[in-house]
């Protein structure tokens, strides 16, 4: 990798731009308990930045701290450029980072097209006396955004279930109607919550393919967590590994893989 | 069959999303329109109009109300007794204190001033859902009824304590006080719930009604896309209390002329509105229609059939009413929470197919 200011070129030649997000000696306790500690990193443009580790080492925690959910005790989270003050989840959403998360959060009682389109509730700005109105300028912008929508539809191929309601669907398609609703945002930083959870060989396939089209297509810059070595290192350009809340390798996936730490985490060390 | 969307293409997005998708819905649609506003003025007489016509009327606004609330933002109300009291005594105030001013703006203003009541007593849902809100909105409730009891301000020191609507016209033509013709009445009621149902229908199929929908079913999703839920619940409190408001006032001023608050505006209004809602269906406009419809009939029914046909003493009659909506309300909650509007639905989908299922 070669790493300068300005970004880096990956192995397979795409190129990386300059750091969006800079999480800078993040700490967060619950009472007694360190969740995480002292952590940073820094995630660039355009990159697909994993985070690792086993279970319980505070990877969903920091999820939770860069969209808003959790407020570190200490440490500082810098989005382009500027230190960003406490803030509240709608607020982090409409600075352009949107989210999925590990156990579906849909919205049970809507269709997938409603689903998708409340993603771009923060384009919308006309006020609620033009929406009683309808004509005008509310229905415009609805068709506007109607059609961003679709885009995404189209492009995670689930425009057959467009009007099905989501509590009808399969897992895996809620799953996938959860990454359209986070896409169509046009976020800046797209976060994945174990994105391949529960997820069959094939299903898991295809929504590899999506991230990595996801990427491709709109260039949006990708934060996952997974459990699934093989899809991670496939996967990503980068990869932090926490364990215990500590920070205990970061890197490419071949430099990770390598680190010894990393292998002690994953296979556990003997005691003598 | 006539009833089909097979061949019904849509060929834009404003085609797509319109109220009524299904071109045979829509001719319904305009039927209805022109029978409520050509056909039934002219035949209208006071029993009709005041047995059922004009509660249904406006039961059905209150109820499109509630359900903006409950149905459509998930946020469980017991104060639309009370709401609908301060839609009327907003209402009173303003006929008696600007006798110049149009009826039809002391409705609005009144639905408005309600709305910024239900605002301040929505706030406690910022923090509490479910039971608990709802016991915090039935304090709303008591409060407000105490309040226009106890203060004699509200009611303008009349020895009654009750308030009195005077005669206001709309075009020349009576529409409150004793004078007022069956069709007048009618009409200004049918015009309010005409234009209040677009509104509703307009504010729940678009963006704001995504945002409330989105609150419903999962607050912490609807924050992570950017629903501030702040706003989304106390914008449903206001739209909601819009509605309640402007059906206390139509209540009072139209429908009943005369009202005391403890007895036209108490708890039993709050549970009578929120039957309509579970009866007719969460979340649905339609629903809201048919609850009214239901709940305003069923009572005129049991009434014309057990009392007027089969001679049973009228109390017995009134005590089977409770027991049928009772059992109605355990029915629908177990099997069909979406209400009649779902039972509706459904007939619809079979009846695309029929008679061909496969």
């Amino acid at each position: 990798m070669k790493d300068t200011s300005e970004g880096y070129v990956t192995a397979d030649g795409r190129k990386i731009g300059g750091v969006v997000m800079e999480m800078k000696n993040i700490t967060l306790r619950f009472g007694g308990v360190t969740a995480i500690k002292d952590i940073s990193f820094d995630i660039r443009e355009g990159e697909i930045r994993a985070i690792i580790g086993p279970n319980g080492a505070g990877k969903s925690s920091m999820l939770n701290v860069i969209s808003g959910f959790y407020v570190p005790q200490e440490g500082e989270v810098w989005f382009r450029g500027e230190k960003r003050p406490p803030m509240k989840p709608y607020q982090v959403a409409r600075q352009g980072i949107a989210r999925t998360f590990q156990n579906i959060a849909l919205f049970e009682g809507m269709s997938v097209l409603d689903n998708v389109m409340t993603g771009r509730l923060t384009h919308m700005t006309q006020g609620i006396l033009a929406q009683a109105l309808w004509k005008g300028p509310a229905e415009r912008e609805e068709v506007e955004n109607r059609e961003k929508a679709e885009k995404i539809i189209d492009f995670l191929e689930i425009q057959h279930i467009r009007k099905t309601p989501v509590s009808r669907l399969p897992y895996g398609l809620k799953k996938r109607v959860e990454l359209a609703r986070a896409l169509v945002s046009e976020p800046t930083i797209l976060l994945l919550d174990e994105p391949m959870a529960g997820m069959n060989v094939e299903e898991k396939e295809d929504m590899c393919r999506f991230v990595l089209d996801v990427n491709d297509e709109f260039g949006t810059t990708i934060a996952l967590i997974e459990h699934d070595m093989g899809v991670v290192m496939d996967l990503s350009d980068r990869v932090v590994v926490m364990d215990y809340g500590r920070k205990i390798g970061d890197g490419t996936p071949d430099e990770v893989r390598a680190n010894q730490e990393v292998i002690d985490a994953y296979l556990g060390v003997a005691h003598d | 069959m006539l009833y089909r969307e097979a061949g019904d293409f849509k060929t834009s997005y404003i085609a797509d999303s319109q109220t009524f998708p299904i071109r045979f819905d829509r001719w319904r649609y305009y039927a209805v329109l022109a029978v409520a506003f050509g056909i039934v003025p002219f035949v209208i007489n006071d029993y009709w109009a005041n047995a059922v016509l004009l509660p249904f009327l406006i039961y059905a606004i209150a109820a499109i109300g509630l359900n903006i609330l409950t149905g459509y933002c998930g946020q469980v109300s017991l104060g639309t007794g009370g709401f609908m009291a301060v839609g009327a005594y907003a209402c009173y105030k303003l006929m008696t204190a600007f006798p110049d001013v149009s009826i039809i703006i002391h409705l609005v203003l009144a639905g408005g001033i309600t709305a910024a009541v239900g605002v301040l007593f929505g706030l406690p849902s910022l923090r509490i859902k479910g039971f608990y809100l709802a016991v915090a909105t039935l304090a709303a409730q008591f409060f407000l009824v105490w309040l226009f009891n106890r203060v004699p301000w509200f009611y303008n020191y009349s020895a009654s304590g009750q308030i009195t609507a005077p005669e206001r016209t709309v075009l020349g033509v009576a529409v409150t006080g004793p004078e007022a013709p069956a069709w007048a009445a009618y009409l200004l009621c049918l015009v309010f719930v005409t234009v209040l149902a677009l509104v509703a229908r307009n504010l729940t199929r678009g963006k704001q009604g995504r945002q409330w929908m989105a609150i419903r079913d999962m607050d912490i999703a609807a924050e992570i896309i950017g629903v501030n839920p702040l706003a989304a619940k106390l914008s449903a409190f206001a739209v909601s209390s819009f509605f309640i408001g402007i059906a206390g006032a139509l209540f009072f001023a139209v429908y009943l002329g005369a009202v005391e608050v403890g007895e036209a505006y108490g708890i039993q209004k709050s549970f009578l509105v929120l039957f309509m809602i579970i009866i007719g269906g969460l979340g649905s406009i339609f629903g809201s229609f048919a609850g009214a419809a239901f709940l305003v009939l069923l009572p005129v029914f049991l009434k014309n059939v057990l009392v007027g046909g089969l001679g049973w003493p009228s109390d017995l009659a009134a005590h089977l009413e409770f027991m049928i909506v009772g059992g109605l309300i355990i029915f629908f909650l177990v099997a069909e929470p979406h209400g009649l509007a779902q039972l509706w639905r459904l007939a619809k989908e079979k009846l695309r197919l029929w008679p061909f299922p496969y």
